[in-house]
């Protein structure tokens, strides 16, 4: 009982970081999922070319960031890129470009697999009809490849959502961040933390039913009658 | 029309076709027959480029479409292919699947381009399944529709292949009625059948393939009564039962 009104007089003390870190995380994720996405698809489409360097280029892109820790890529968008490109000097909009930038090597792969599930007859009849490759891809392939990936999609948010939290480093004030200073501030070791563990589990909780009932509405409106 | 000078067709090791030479005029109906691996759908998938031919021309029209510095989706515009599997496109609408390559690659206004769709659907009598999606129809409304979607590019010449082929038995017939009605209508078509019915009663000439070849041709009446080549006589033997 203790320990329960020890909570909520922390939260009714502090809950102002936890709400502006809870909406900070969220833009990121959101961001992240959603520039990743529309990047995501021309990366895929590259890597899907028959052009050897832009194959090359966006396969290598896929790769390393594959293969390389997300706290190395924070730290480089961050420190790095300013340095080779005229970026705003804004904190979040570096934390969120790295983010995207590593969510859309992900998207891409997934996107790769949706467009690679299209039948081919698919690019053939509308090739047949005189559509040239853009056309073809942006109004029969991608739409049926994005309806396909939707739920992987919705995955790669919720992942987002909890990997986000690496943006701490470079001291963007998320969820994960806003726990440490208050650790800081109250010198209490546990408290802060596990009230943001709860916030991450319910909003990833949350999301993951809600992805399952789109999913299933999705595959309901595809049964024939 | 569609001249084809010793067309050629490799896959890897694989030597599909073996040097064709044909000549299609305006308004023929040509029906292709032959065993299966005869390269008689290759063949078809070559005339619009769907395969890309290892050597020889292929000239519609006058132009070589084989050349590399022509615009092949012009080139596509004028010949519509219907394909065994149908390939309706599922997340469209059945007057989406009609009007999105006249809207799109014509510029036709969205309008016009359904009107047009309108009428091709009262040809077929299916004007009340216009909102309809693909799923929800049988394979013989889908292969119809498929047809008129082709249609809607107003194409010079029409490719089947093997059109009926997916089909459950009942629904051959409805199909095949279209098709003859696009014959009557003076369209220029080749097809790719299993359907010798179809082929006697409305093709003009009848290619008989095999290995890679044009091995025989001639009208039905000559091909189906008075084969010459015995690889003719032996495959129609076979199927005439």
């Amino acid at each position: 009982m203790e320990i329960i009104a020890g909570f909520i007089e922390f939260i009714s003390k502090y809950h102002s970081y936890y709400v502006n870190g809870t909406i900070t995380t969220l833009q990121i994720s959101f961001f992240g999922v959603v520039f990743g996405t529309i990047l995501g698809i021309f990366l895929s489409l590259f890597r899907m070319s028959n052009v050897k360097i832009i194959k090359w280029i966006s396969t290598a892109y896929i790769e390393i960031v594959r293969g390389t820790p997300l706290i190395l890529q924070v730290y480089l968008v961050y420190y790095g890129l300013p340095m080779a490109l005229p970026l705003p000097d804004s904190r979040l909009f570096l934390g969120t470009l790295a983010v995207l930038l590593n969510s859309a090597a992900y998207i891409a792969e997934i996107i790769r697999a949706g467009i690679q599930s299209i039948d081919i007859g698919q690019m053939e009849a509308a090739r047949s009809l005189g559509m040239g490759y853009r056309i073809s891809m942006q109004y029969i392939i991608i739409p049926q490849a994005l309806k396909n990936i939707l739920p992987a999609l919705g995955n790669e948010f919720v992942t987002l959502v909890k990997e986000s939290a690496i943006i701490s480093v470079i001291a963007i004030p998320d969820l994960m961040y806003n726990a440490d200073t208050l650790r800081g501030i109250t010198y209490k070791p546990f408290t802060p933390l596990i009230i943001s563990g709860i916030i991450y589990f319910t909003i990833t909780f949350t999301l993951s039913k809600l992805l399952g009932a789109i999913e299933g509405r999705l595959s309901a409106s595809d049964k024939s009658s | 029309m569609i001249k084809v000078v010793n067309l050629n067709k490799k896959f890897g090791d694989l030597h599909v076709l073996k040097g064709i030479n044909e000549e299609i005029k305006n308004g023929e109906v040509v029906v292709v027959i032959g065993p299966s691996g005869s390269g008689k759908s290759t063949f078809l998938r070559c005339l619009n480029l769907l395969e890309e031919p290892t050597s020889g021309e292929i000239i519609v029209d006058g132009v070589s479409i084989t050349d590399k510095n022509i615009d092949i989706n012009k080139q596509r515009e004028k010949m519509g292919m219907v394909f065994q599997q149908f390939n309706l496109f599922p997340h469209l609408s059945v007057m989406e699947n009609i009007t999105i390559s006249p809207i799109k690659v014509k510029n036709m206004a969205k309008k016009d381009a359904e009107e047009i769709a309108m009428k091709l659907l009262k040809r077929i009598g299916l004007e009340d399944k216009a909102n309809t999606y693909p799923k929800k129809l049988s394979g013989g409304q889908q292969q119809r529709i498929a047809i008129i979607r082709a249609l809607a590019m107003e194409p010079e010449v029409m490719l089947f292949d093997e059109p009926t082929s997916a089909l459950d038995p009942e629904m051959v017939g409805e199909v095949l009625d279209v098709m003859k009605s696009l014959a009557k209508d003076g369209m220029t078509m080749v097809v790719v059948t299993h359907e010798m019915g179809f082929a006697k009663e409305v093709g003009d000439r009848v290619l008989f393939m095999d290995e890679g070849l044009i091995i025989e041709q001639g009208t039905p009446n000559e091909l189906f009564n008075n084969p010459q080549n015995p690889r003719t006589q032996d495959f129609l033997k076979k199927i005439l039962v």
